[in-house]
């Protein structure tokens, strides 16, 4: 497959081991941001063959993972309202709320279906004149401009029982959060690959220049994590801060200006809720009033209940990178992908479901 | 986040291409990269395809690695 | 006679008789089932295999075969993987009202067709219609018996250290041949279900090496799921090469774009073979000499340290654990 296998070739990958181990002297502690650098670290091996100066340490980009209860409790919610089909992408699916998860509501008789694509909703909605389809709007600046793009086209096609629940988050300003916050220190920072592809890279300016770190764009290859490593490690031991990037066919540093325009034109920004991180101004997502008709809030306002945080889950800690699964009371035993308790242990890309699945103590 | 995928465009009707992958047909939605062209390769994320990717540097980054092997070679 | 199945077609009445003979034993055709008694009688000299199994697949049609021929090569593969020589299966039908007669038609075909290439009989079977909505068209459930020759021995729990792990060809082609299908998921492909009895190849492979220790196919939960129920019951641990394992390059395209794993993926026409590494290379001859196990590879060994665990060699010089499925291999997005 073009594009994907060039970027596993196992001897370019020994060659930017080498390198890494070579160069490294600083202790440097590196987070990855996105979950899907989480996952490319844990299926690939790569802090095995990391020197000893290196920590890697993931990061709360997992849309799915920093979704709070109080917001899955109003999806679930939703879907038990006369008429309403819940659309959602599969991740979704099994993340446990306060009381209850879309699968269980489901096998309680409420109509929850799974897609791939916004544009299948859209279908769904055709299908069903009757029903109102409610897509579940998750995902950074990567799936927002095409849940954006859904809602245009829904429009211009005259789809009207479509309807989108934004909980949308944005980056730059949960970076901002949890730099600001001092309770983890890092010396550079993996940043996400296909937000960067929309966002352009010039998104993370800011934490080379405000906070002095030094940032690589990442791709999801193995090649491309450690190129972006090799990177970091170079610009530590050089002392400079800047955003690199090591994902050049994907991204630029303007991104995809025709995408940001689309998401603007639908979404502006709002305040939102990350677990573990709590209220981040600017963070969220919310449908313009000039595209109401579209926005679920407005034709289904829900009142949840306060939302139940299940003791001892300490998925917030984990998102913002100050503990690791291990340090988990209820990791692997009360908590295990078959019965999860936090979303970091179901979502695929989560953290706890990464170190569980590829055995973080031993293999991750 | 997130899963996005290199295809190839084959064919283009209006804003929606038929894409392929290792064999593997699919239509996306070229709302996001409306420049696309046939032949060219997009990162397709849910259905859309959100960046075209760039093929020159895609095989600059493979020369810049085969030369850090080479060098390793020599040091090694 | 209808063009749609009835709850009459269940009920044991003139319709529920005449589907019977008219679709079922004609297409089955076999002096067993056409005494149409109660029970199918059968004299049997040794050891018996006897396995169950119940067919839910949906869509009841996808690229390389149906929910019948699925519901012939999963029972005799399950006996072929206990070494026995598969005969007779029983076939129940669960039938959803409302099923165009030509769709069951079709499966039976399925059934004896394939039930002919593996060279089994179908000798005994029932049929029930529920209500609208109270099955997904059409369930199957399976039962199989076969006999187990002299002297063979094979089960999950015999792997030893040192032993070699055989793998008999492409994995994830079934699973994702039917995903492709699946409504919401669908996209474009040349590709196949892998669906095939295997036991001509068994019966290859013992005669290539009377001391084979474990034979598994890897249906549900896939490649991955397989090999941790073997190192489980075996209390070894099984090291593989990510290199050496065989995917059509669809299947992996398909897999990317789903956020999907091979390895978790089901197969119906493949096994997992660990044979003592003296004779690994025969056996593989055998298998490779087979039809259905033409891309078979050697993919790993068999290991003391850490009883119970599966761990892969990536390829860039690391290795990792691979854990069984836990839950639906749902496509991810993020």
């Amino acid at each position: 497959m073009k594009f994907i296998d060039e970027f596993r070739r196992s001897d370019l990958a020994q060659a930017l081991i080498s390198r890494i181990n070579q160069r490294s002297r600083t202790s440097v502690r590196f987070m990855e941001f996105c979950g899907g650098h989480t996952v490319t670290i844990f299926r690939y091996g790569i802090r095995q063959l990391m020197p000893p100066t290196i920590e890697m340490v993931s990061g709360p980009g997992c849309p799915v993972c920093v979704t709070p209860n109080a917001d899955l409790d109003k999806a679930i919610a939703m879907a038990g309202v006369p008429g309403v089909i819940i659309a959602t992408f599969g991740d979704m699916f099994k993340v446990p709320g306060s009381r209850s998860s879309l699968q269980q509501a489901n096998a309680d008789g409420a109509d929850v279906r799974m897609v791939y694509s916004a544009l299948d909703a859209i279908q769904m909605a055709r299908d069903n004149p009757d029903r109102s389809v409610v897509f579940l709007g998750i995902g950074f600046e990567t799936t927002a401009p095409t849940v954006a793009a859904s809602i245009l086209q829904a429009q211009e096609q005259r789809v009207t029982n479509y309807r989108v629940l934004s909980m949308h988050k944005l980056c730059p300003p949960a970076i901002r959060a949890i730099l600001d916050s001092g309770e983890v220190r890092l010396q550079g920072l993996v940043c996400p690959g296909h937000v960067s592809a929309v966002t352009g890279s010039r998104a993370w300016e800011f934490v080379a220049r405000d906070y002095d770190i030094p940032c690589g764009v990442s791709g999801f290859e193995p090649l491309d994590i450690l190129q972006c490593i090799a990177m970091l490690v170079d610009q530590v031991e050089s002392g400079r801060s800047e955003v690199e990037i090591a994902y050049s066919r994907g991204v630029k540093a303007e991104g995809n200006a025709e995408a940001l325009k689309l998401m603007d034109r639908v979404f502006e920004p709002a305040p939102a809720d990350w677990r573990g991180v709590g209220g981040i101004a600017g963070s969220g997502l919310k449908i313009r009033d000039e595209y109401g008709e579209f926005d679920a809030e407005r034709a289904f306002p829900i009142e949840v209940g306060a939302p139940i945080e299940h003791a001892g889950c300490i998925c917030g800690e984990i998102l913002r990178g100050v503990s690791t699964p291990l340090d988990c009371a209820l990791f692997g035993t009360a908590c295990t992908p078959q019965c999860p308790v936090g979303p970091c242990m179901v979502s695929s890309e989560g953290t706890c479901a990464a170190y569980y699945g590829y055995g973080g103590a031993v293999g991750g | 986040m997130c899963l996005a995928v290199p295809v190839l465009i084959k064919s283009i009707d209006g804003r929606e291409a038929e894409a392929e992958i290792g064999g593997v047909s699919r239509r996306v939605s070229l709302w996001l990269t409306p420049e696309a062209r046939v032949g060219d390769y997009v990162l397709v994320h849910t259905g859309y395809a959100i960046n075209v990717l760039d093929q020159e540097e895609a095989e600059e980054t493979l020369r810049l690695l085969e030369e850090i092997a080479a060098l390793n070679g020599d040091e090694g | 006679m209808e063009d749609r199945i009835l709850l009459a077609h269940g009920s044991g009445g003139r319709l529920a008789h005449e589907l019977v003979e008219r679709t079922f034993v004609v297409a089955l055709d076999n002096p067993m089932l056409s005494r149409l008694d109660d029970s199918a009688v059968a004299e049997f000299n040794g050891r018996l295999a006897f396995t169950t199994d119940s067919y839910v697949v949906s869509p009841i049609s996808f690229p390389g075969g149906d929910i019948g021929r699925l519901a012939v090569c999963g029972t005799v593969n399950d006996l072929a993987m206990s070494g026995a020589k598969p005969l007779y299966l029983s076939l129940a039908f669960i039938i959803e009202e409302g099923l165009p007669l030509n769709d069951l038609k079709q499966v039976v075909d399925s059934v004896a067709l394939t039930a002919r290439e593996a060279g089994v009989s179908i000798v005994t079977g029932d049929t029930k219609v529920v209500h609208r909505g109270s099955a997904d068209r059409l369930f199957i459930n399976t039962a199989g018996i076969g006999i187990i020759g002299e002297g063979v021995d094979i089960s999950g729990s015999n792997a030893r250290p040192g032993d070699k792990v055989l793998l008999s060809g492409t994995i994830g082609d079934h699973g994702m041949a039917v995903l492709s299908v699946r409504e919401g998921l669908s996209f474009s492909t040349t590709l196949e279900s892998d669906c095939a009895p295997l036991n001509a190849m068994v019966a290859d492979m013992l005669n290539a090496c009377s001391d084979i220790r474990c034979l598994r196919d890897p249906t549900r939960g896939g490649l991955a799921t397989t090999l941790n129920e073997l190192a489980g019951q075996s209390g070894v641990s099984i090291r593989i090469d990510e290199g050496s394992i065989p995917v059509r390059e669809e299947v992996r395209a398909a897999c990317e774009m789903l956020g999907l794993d091979p390895l978790y993926i089901a197969n119906e026409g493949k096994l997992v073979a660990i044979v003592p590494s003296g004779h690994a290379d025969r056996v593989l001859q055998a298998i490779r000499d087979n039809p259905c196990g033409r891309g078979a590879s050697v993919i790993g060994e068999v290991g003391a340290e850490n009883p119970g665990r599966v761990v892969m060699n990536t390829g860039i010089g690391s290795s990792r654990i691979v854990d069984m499925l836990t839950g639906d291999p749902l496509p991810r997005i993020c």
